[in-house]
């Protein structure tokens, strides 16, 4: 009986010193790895439209962003039109060749077809704007692109 | 002997705070996958290359004007009724396919569900669909209706695919979605969503306006 007794003091209490360090470990590596850069926008924020038939962008590195829409309120500077931002700039269109260039100096010589450009812009701009893009885009031979909108509902199959 | 030790700090609820943290962390990361509307540009051309040419009934002009007004074939229409008027024409299959790589005749469409109008397209891999904007057009109206043409397109790849004996009735969205599951290996998908490509190409182009 004393023996069973014994046994029943219960188990050996398990060591959970080394828990934090895991806790921590698994911190840290969402801490390094969330990207928070949040491109300090200088326009409006643009109001996406809306579609269904849409595709991921996978490989968030191979992508460049550009901005379209309409300056911020307080910028009275700019006036109406529809403004572009490249990186943490105001450009124009004749500065994109240069922004997709020095986006390709980032990467590998063979991920430069697969890099692609979005352009987020407000449902407000005008076509005349993109066109400009477009063009220049071209121009560099920056073919792939993707208009960035929100998904609206689900999809209907 | 007397002299205690320093006891032991209590680490038990360091697990507590760092749970806590990393929660907070794994909650406010927003993983946010950018998806869009994918747009293939043509490459720059050469000033003086011969334009190829396409048959008029084998063109369907969607014009938006600077007031978002869209103009179908020269009929007002609204954006509802335009995937509608694209099943339409695409699937039409009025007449011949497009000519083989060797020169060959093309084949009727036998796998169209048209009215074979003679007036509208011969075959969906002659059917070309021309968005013509202006400057002045919205980005959001130009966005609407490329989706709604793109629909278009997915709804007949979907009856397409459905229909094919050897996909097992499964639709275009599931032939994409079991690909994509067996992370880009199942080659027998792969042929058939080629194959279903290529049943309804996407032939969508741009005439941008002027300067």
């Amino acid at each position: 009986m004393a023996k069973f007794s014994k046994k029943k003091k219960g188990l050996p209490k398990i060591n959970t010193s080394a828990l934090p360090d895991i806790v921590f470990m698994l911190l840290f590596f969402f801490m390094v790895t969330t990207v928070m850069r949040q491109n300090d926008l200088l326009i409006k924020t643009p109001k996406l439209p809306n579609a269904t038939e849409v595709k991921k962008l996978e490989h968030k590195s191979l992508v460049s962003t550009i901005f379209v829409g309409k300056a911020r309120d307080k910028d009275k500077k700019y006036g109406g039109g529809d403004l572009i931002q490249l990186n943490d700039k105001i450009a124009t269109d004749r500065d994109i060749a240069n922004f997709i260039l020095n986006e390709r100096t980032k990467h590998n010589e063979e991920e430069v077809p697969y890099m692609t450009t979005s352009i987020k812009a407000d449902i407000k701009t005008s076509i005349g704007t993109i066109v400009d893009i477009k063009e220049a885009l071209v121009e560099v031979n920056a073919l792939k692109l993707s208009f960035s909108t929100r998904k609206s509902g689900e999809e209907n199959k | 002997m007397a002299r205690k030790e320093t006891p032991e700090i209590d680490a038990g609820s360091m697990a507590d705070i760092a749970f806590l943290l990393l929660i907070f962390f794994l909650v406010t990361t927003t993983m946010d996958v950018d998806s869009g509307i994918p747009v293939k540009l043509t490459e720059k051309q050469e000033e003086n290359v011969d334009k190829p040419i396409v048959k008029e009934r084998n063109v369907f002009e969607v014009s938006i004007n600077s007031r978002d007004e869209l103009l179908v074939e020269g009929d007002e229409m609204s954006i509802e009724e335009l995937t509608e008027a694209a099943i339409k024409f695409i699937d039409n299959g009025g007449g011949l396919g497009k000519k083989g790589d060797n020169g060959e005749d093309g084949t009727s469409c036998d796998y169209c569900a048209g009215e074979k109008d003679e007036a509208s397209s011969d075959h969906p891999n002659k059917a070309v669909i021309i968005i013509e904007s202006s400057r002045g057009t919205s980005f959001g109206m130009y966005v609407s209706v490329r989706n709604e043409l793109l629909k278009s397109y997915r709804i007949l790849r979907n009856i397409a695919s459905t229909n094919l004996p050897e996909t097992g009735g499964r639709s275009y969205d599931q032939l994409l979605l079991d690909y994509k599951n067996s992370n880009k290996k199942d080659e027998d998908t792969e042929v058939l969503i080629k194959k279903v490509k290529g049943m309804y190409p996407q032939l969508l182009s741009d005439v941008d306006p002027q300067k």
